[in-house]
């Protein structure tokens, strides 16, 4: 149980996927400009690692392993974009709602390295069943919880006087690298 | 195909157009996660660039070969299945002659299935263009991408650690180098910034060419109001003759 404690914090502070294992970035400069798109995005990648890193996790070694490893990249990539396709479906059909904040974000997700890379990851670190559940949803929550706090950081960097060649994206990532920083003093919380 | 009004580029333009004008990495800013996480050295970087740069002509070849028999709804999801086999292709040979590169790469080799660059040539060139200039276009972007990856990774090799390992040069003693920029922070830092001057010297050349060409434009004018003034002075004068 410890062991899992354990692995939730690394997976959400310390090896933060996007500030430490730069995964997802193409998205994180992309739609934090606003609150409102940078949670919808968060949300919607959410509920797509932590779902098709159960589903993979159960096909590789239900199907794939031993014999059909090398197969792993396409099999994954395929399952991602048919997850999220379903998943598309699936909220249009029962929330309205929902699917008129995490619509637009959903077909972008397929091309997300966030998603495929957890996918990966799950695989390559050797996880049991509860320690991949455990890091698919922690990672994930750890990518929704920092695209949130980024993007108020990017509202109100609007405002700042910064030089013209360092509007936008420079400047986030100047941003990101002193968030960066920050989250390596998690590392003392283990 | 050639009779449609399209802009065309000559295979050197296609080239050039990848490694500086459109440079995936400072310009279009596309494939982010490769471009940090790899960049701890050089040897690194110019191993990931020159593995996107075999996807990326391969890909860009065989889809555009396959783009007239391709039905437009599907044909995404065809495309990823393309670069899917492209990117596994390259795992075996990485990790048959290339250990080294295969194990350093680590998870961002598979990545390159869902870098943006791949899917965005894919998308947007070779998918109504013919074989050999999608083979070029792949050929400059690929470049570009190497460009782009390498001067992140040797600035940040040289000042994070004192040395480049690649050419064995050492520039000055570990213990004095700013450590940090060869740690996830200094990624975005230095990719940040590097960024940013980049835009600020593009900016200023284009608002020195403006300058230039308004100073054209005022001198041209000022000649033709000149030019005018003259002729209406010597019609004056004719008339003034004639009376």
């Amino acid at each position: 149980m410890s062991d899992l404690l354990t692995l939730a914090f690394t997976s959400f502070l310390v090896q933060n996927i996007i500030l430490n294992q730069f995964l997802g970035i193409c998205s994180f400069l992309g739609v934090s400009n606003k609150r409102s798109s940078a949670l919808g995005m968060g949300l919607a990648v959410f509920f797509v690692i932590t779902l098709s890193g159960i589903v993979t996790w159960t096909i590789y070694y239900e199907i794939l392993y031993p014999d059909l490893t090398f197969m792993r990249t396409i099999v994954f990539i395929l399952v991602v974009a048919a997850m999220v396709q379903i998943l598309e479906m699936a909220i249009k059909k029962f929330s309205p709602t929902l699917y008129n904040s995490l619509g637009v974000y959903l077909p972008l997700i397929t091309t997300n390295c966030a998603v495929l890379g957890v996918a990966l990851l799950n695989i390559q670190k050797g996880f049991t069943f509860s320690e991949m559940v455990v890091f698919s949803a922690f990672t994930s929550f750890g990518y929704t919880a920092v695209i949130f706090t980024f993007s108020y950081i990017r509202e109100q960097m609007v405002k700042a006087p910064i030089p013209e060649g360092f509007k936008g994206i420079p400047s986030g990532l100047v941003a990101a690298s002193i968030m960066s920083l920050i989250f390596k003093g998690f590392v003392g919380l283990i | 195909m050639s009779n449609q009004k399209k802009k065309r580029y000559t295979p050197k333009q296609n080239v050039l157009r990848g490694l500086f004008k459109e440079n995936p990495t400072f310009v279009l800013v596309l494939g982010m996660c490769p471009t940090l996480g790899v960049t701890t050295s050089l040897e690194n970087a110019l191993g990931m660039g020159l593995s996107v740069l075999f996807v990326l002509l391969l890909t860009n070849s065989l889809i555009s070969m396959i783009r007239n028999i391709v039905p437009a709804e599907i044909r995404i999801p065809v495309y990823i299945v393309v670069i899917a086999l492209v990117v596994t292709l390259l795992e075996w040979i990485l990790q048959a002659y290339f250990i080294t590169i295969y194990d350093a790469l680590g998870i961002y080799l598979p990545l390159i299935v869902v870098n943006c660059i791949i899917l965005g040539r894919a998308e947007a060139f070779a998918s109504d263009n013919t074989i050999i200039d999608s083979m070029f276009d792949g050929m400059g972007m690929g470049l570009g991408f190497t460009l782009g990856l390498s001067t992140l990774a040797f600035t940040r090799e040289l000042l994070g650690t004192g040395q480049v390992g690649l050419f064995g040069f050492k520039l000055f003693e570990a213990n004095v180098a700013a450590g940090f920029l060869v740690q996830p922070a200094g990624a975005f830092l230095t990719l940040g910034v590097l960024i940013g001057i980049i835009n600020t010297v593009r900016l200023d050349k284009a608002a020195k060419k403006k300058a230039i060409m308004d100073e054209k434009i005022r001198i041209a004018l000022e000649k033709k109001a000149a030019k005018k003034a003259a002729l209406e002075a010597q019609k004056l004068q004719e008339a003034m003759i004639n009376e």
